[in-house]
């Protein structure tokens, strides 16, 4: 449970980190909060020769409001986001599921460009970008490159992101007037890796939905946006009728797998009852 | 490809004293506190960030020993149980898990600990479920936490009257 010796470097700016990942190549990663990367190197999954450590690019770190989207620095840690009121206000979505990302410990040091790098499949804020479309910027040789998020998640743990590039922020467009977001997840302690998650946001008139989004995580190798099941709801009262017509269309949407913690078939019927709670909770008038 | 490691100096602050060494870089916070200062008092359980058993306070805030390297505290303060301890700030924690049973091997109580300083420090009059929440991370395979979460709230309330 020791990591497989490795070099160190420090560097203060991107663009050492471009030099040390060209020199380097797949021998070289990069260390941000280092709460997905430190694991896998103590269990010898990964044995990187060169370790580049990018907590000292402080210019990676905090939130800024752009007018009708905010900017989150890859560096900015999970606990400045949860206590975040620009977050709070404005990506909502995300505020909601913080609590679940792991626990205060890790929040205190894992990233937010960590999280969507390392791009997990059981990892809330991949999902939550891709229904909120937010967008991944990636900076590399050849300069700074965005990718909508639905994009930038490719395969288990692969992301658009290539050798010699580094992500260097993320973009969420602000929410809309008369929008509203809603999380859940299921797991076997608070905090652990969810079996099933969901991440939605719609437009709401009263109870009824429009522009539903609804991202799963946990449930495949990427987050998958499940289409059938959006355009099931789409425009319809949540009522018991266009509820259950959502979660029959997760059958189409969803290719569930079975795991230690979970089987495909369990996976599924957490998958419809989140549904549920969540065209619930956006309906519900408060 | 053959890869000589270059060892990396370090100097820190650690329960208020200063240390300088030369470290590997590999070398994880807890194994540097423990192996190479003699702090025992941070556990190693799961070593990947699980059982919550290795946690310190690193420039204020806890974390994993076992997830951050040696190398990354470099010029930064950390505090241990050993010195959150000898301080005397959490005597009435200390206090109050002893006397309500909060623990039997005590493996896991130094992460306990850790982790409820910073709880009661974030929010001085926590639920029961906020404290199970903010506990969620730290494993204790004796009590069932029932115990752990009476000597919480119970430090809570006198701290509250106090």
């Amino acid at each position: 449970m020791k990591p497989a010796a490795f070099n160190y470097a420090k560097p203060s700016s991107v663009e050492e980190v471009l030099g040390l990942l060209s020199e380097y190549g797949d021998e070289a990663t990069i260390l941000a909060g280092g709460q997905s990367l430190i694991p896998t190197m103590n269990m010898r999954l990964s044995a990187p020769a060169l370790v580049i450590d990018i907590n000292g690019l402080d210019n990676l770190n905090g939130i800024s409001d752009e007018g009708d989207r905010l900017r989150i620095g890859a560096l900015t840690r999970h606990v400045e986001i949860e206590n975040s009121e620009l977050i709070a206000s404005h990506a909502p979505l995300i505020t909601l599921a913080m609590p679940s990302i792991a626990h205060p410990a890790i929040r205190n040091r894992g990233t937010f460009g960590g999280s969507v790098a390392m791009a997990d499949p059981a990892a809330e804020l991949p999902a939550c970008l891709c229904a909120l479309d937010g967008e991944i910027e990636i900076t590399g040789q050849n300069g700074v490159r965005k990718v909508v998020a639905k994009d930038f998640f490719k395969e288990l743990y692969e992301t658009d992101a290539g050798d010699g590039e580094i992500l260097t922020a993320i973009e969420i467009p602000k929410i809309s007037a008369g929008y509203r977001s809603a999380f859940d997840e299921l797991a076997r302690r608070h905090g652990d890796y969810a079996m099933c998650g969901i991440a939605a946001h719609a437009k709401v008139d009263r109870d009824v939905l429009s522009d539903l989004r609804l991202a799963f995580f946990a449930v495949g190798g990427t987050p998958v946006i499940a289409t059938q099941a959006m355009s099931a709801m789409e425009g319809k009262s949540v009522d018991d009728e266009s509820i259950f017509a959502a979660q029959s269309a997760l059958e189409d949407d969803l290719e569930p797998f079975d795991d230690l913690h979970c089987s495909a078939t369990l996976r599924m019927h957490y998958a419809k009852e989140l549904t549920k709670r969540m065209l619930t909770t956006l309906s519900a008038r408060n | 490809m053959t890869n000589e490691i270059e060892q990396i100096p370090v100097a820190l602050t650690v329960n208020g004293e200063k240390v300088s060494k030369l470290i590997e870089p590999r070398l994880s916070l807890v194994d540097f506190l423990r192996n190479e200062l003699e702090l025992t008092g941070s556990h190693i359980g799961c070593e990947h960030g699980v059982c919550g058993a290795c946690t310190v306070r690193v420039n204020g805030e806890i974390v994993r020993g076992c997830l951050m390297l040696a190398v990354q505290a470099n010029g930064g303060e950390v505090e241990t149980i050993e010195g959150a301890s000898d301080s005397g700030k959490i005597d009435d924690l200390q206090k109050a898990f002893h006397e309500r049973n909060a623990l039997q091997c005590g493996f896991c109580t130094p992460g306990m600990l850790m982790t409820t300083t910073e709880l009661l420090a974030t929010n001085p009059d926590p639920s029961r479920e906020e404290i199970r929440e903010y506990l969620s991370g730290n494993y204790c395979r004796c009590t069932g936490y029932e115990a752990i979460v009476d000597a919480i709230e119970t430090v809570a309330q006198e701290r509250k009257g106090a």
